[in-house]
């Protein structure tokens, strides 16, 4: 890449990001990633449906520690994936303007834009609770409180075209929550997401609480789909046909299945509003004996 | 015992010592290479189903903690018995492995659920240390045998191999074999212990000519526990023992295998190294508890073509 002094190039080899770990793909096998004009860019991990299996088994290790985790602690992990994602601006603007085909300029408000959006869902971390959950009115001596606990391990399939802006969309809501989530990156542009994962794992985020896999979508997606152990199943990047078979093969163990409407032409900078932060929530409902007497004097 | 050439060898301290070292030293790399090198091998499709059910069979269910309760104990029955409630198709267990004061339960929770085949194992000989007086191991035997252990898992005295001790090692196995009358015994060397292949394979031989069914690894209580080397060495020594006496003794592996991936593994060595005789709950155990589900969640897998989870197996 340097014109102007003979240095042999430092090519860098993308590889997966499955608890916390870079491994290469377990089939060994790679693929082309090109730009938008088809120059190749790097080799990228193929994934098999054996690496998405290990990368469900990392998410399930990490969702205990990582859903356990306090709010405030979740928000401040998330907070500093935003200061690693900033350290490295050049990387990403370079990577989307490659990936997207894009102007720097463009590139530039595109990093920007992702890197806000991590800032913004790490301040909804010690906040969601309060506004989804509360007491509820009910005709009796008790307290009834409804609380959100996250979903489990959660299946993303990232959008295809927004390599690093819709990436960032999908992925924040789902960890931000408490989840764990098992990510396929987008199929022809995955580079962007490859060096995420470098950031994760530079950012006190758990390892497995993040898995990012390359490769191609329907590969990798249909057995996470498939898969006893994931509890739900984020099918944004996945276009109709896929979307359907995918939605059929996740029904068998009652997988929380989001498949938002035309998600081809959705723009990721606009305002993202509370959808996907509450898509993979289930609420818990307690009811406790307030103390107070009943008729008999008996204390409930 | 043998009526053998092997037969003077335990006639006194200074020939057993002499025989146990004579033989062979062990090459540790090349043991440690070979053991790799049959890990290697792909087992794939009904080849895969057949070892998976093969090694469900296989089985010892183990449950060794202070905090065993006999509820616990008839849940690890019941398992035994039926380890997947869902597919029936699915084989016993070969036995549960439990302390001896737990066998009495693990008995009749076994009798009631008629299944006469599955076996009850009982550690004894003050397990896992066996840092006790002779008299208390025998008394832990007989107790146990005398609750209905079908089978008995012995520790050697370490401290005495170690020391050079043999004949005291082996005295103290033939002993043991007396006291347990006709339940099978299995000796357990705490490979992890015994610092070197050479003792290990020395610990093979003593613990055959003693009168062993079975030579076992380890406890599963120390850092290291079964491995594919220290296990393909036992499996020489009970196919050489076989060549030389014609007597047959089995090998458990127990401790630290978890994974399908491991199990089918020692089961290559097995068939590779002892050869099909041992291919047998009869003749080889796995000392595990972790282990089963992971190979049901396999087994579900071959079966319905989705990857399984946790959640479709028993919490132990």
């Amino acid at each position: 890449m340097s014109d102007d002094h003979n240095r042999l190039s430092v090519f860098k080899t993308y590889k997966l990001y499955v608890g916390g770990k870079f491994p290469r793909s377990e089939s060994g096998r790679v693929y082309e990633v090109t730009d938008s004009r088809d120059k190749w860019l790097a080799n990228a991990p193929l994934s098999s449906r054996k690496d998405a299996r290990d990368a469900v088994v990392a998410a399930r290790k990490a969702f205990g520690g990582w859903s356990g985790a306090t709010a405030y602690l979740r928000g401040q992990i998330l907070y500093r994936v935003a200061e690693m994602m900033e350290g490295r601006r050049g990387q990403f603007v370079r990577e989307v303007a490659d990936a997207e085909g894009l102007s720097k300029s463009k590139a530039v408000e595109v990093v920007e834009a992702a890197v806000d959006r991590w800032v913004w869902y790490a301040g909804w971390t010690d906040k969601v609770s309060q506004v989804l959950g509360g007491a509820n009115p009910v005709s009796g001596p008790f307290f009834n409180l409804s609380t959100p606990e996250p979903t489990g391990v959660v299946a993303v399939v990232a959008p295809q075209e927004s390599s690093l802006l819709g990436l960032v969309s999908v992925l924040a809501p789902v960890i931000a929550t408490g989840n764990t989530a098992v990510v396929v990156a987008s199929e022809k542009a995955p580079l962007p997401a490859l060096s995420l994962a470098e950031v994760l794992a530079t950012s006190d985020v758990p390892g497995g609480v993040v898995n990012i896999l390359s490769g191609r979508t329907a590969e990798i997606a249909t057995p996470l789909a498939a898969h006893q152990d994931v509890n739900a199943l984020d099918l944004t990047g996945a276009g109709p046909e896929l979307a359907r078979d995918l939605e059929v093969a996740a029904a068998d163990n009652l997988k929380r299945v989001v498949r938002p409407q035309g998600a081809d032409g959705v723009d990721w900078s606009a305002d993202p509003g509370t959808g996907r932060l509450t898509a993979f929530l289930e609420t818990k409902t307690v009811w406790h004996p307030t103390g107070s007497l009943g008729v008999s004097g008996s204390a409930y | 015992m043998p009526t053998n050439a092997l037969a003077d060898v335990t006639a006194s301290d200074s020939t057993l010592r002499r025989f146990l070292h004579g033989l062979p030293g062990v090459d540790a790399v090349g043991l440690e290479a070979r053991a790799a090198s049959l890990g290697t091998r792909s087992i794939k499709t009904t080849a895969k189903a057949y070892a998976i059910d093969l090694a469900i069979s296989m089985i010892d269910l183990t449950t060794l903690e202070g905090a065993d309760t006999p509820g616990k104990v008839r849940g690890l029955a019941a398992k035994a018995v039926r380890p997947d409630p869902t597919d029936r198709t699915t084989p016993h267990t070969a036995a549960v492995c439990v302390y001896p004061d737990m066998v009495a339960t693990a008995k009749a929770a076994l009798a009631a659920a008629g299944a006469t085949d599955v076996k009850v194992a009982s550690v004894a000989t003050a397990f896992p240390a066996g840092r006790a007086a002779l008299d208390v191991k025998l008394a832990d035997t007989r107790d146990a045998v005398a609750a209905g252990a079908d089978e008995i898992d012995m520790v050697i005295d370490r401290g005495a191999f170690l020391a050079g001790h043999y004949m005291k090692v082996y005295e103290e196995i033939r002993a043991v074999k007396e006291a347990s009358g006709p339940a099978r015994l299995k000796v357990i060397f705490e490979t992890g212990e015994l610092s070197t292949y050479d003792n290990i394979r020395r610990a093979s031989w003593l613990g055959m000519l003693a009168g062993a069914d079975f030579i076992k690894t380890s406890t599963g209580k120390v850092a290291v526990n079964a491995t594919p080397a220290n296990t393909l060495l036992m499996l020489e020594a009970v196919r050489d023992f076989r060549a030389q006496t014609g007597v047959q003794v089995g090998v458990k592996p127990a401790g630290g295998i978890r994974t399908t991936k491991d199990a089918i593994k020692f089961l290559v060595l097995v068939n590779e190294t002892a050869g099909e005789d041992w291919l047998d709950d009869h003749w080889f155990r796995f000392g595990a508890s972790s282990l089963l589900n992971d190979l049901l969640m396999q087994r579900q897998k071959l079966a319905t073509g989705r990857y399984s989870g946790p959640d479709y197996v028993t919490v132990d």
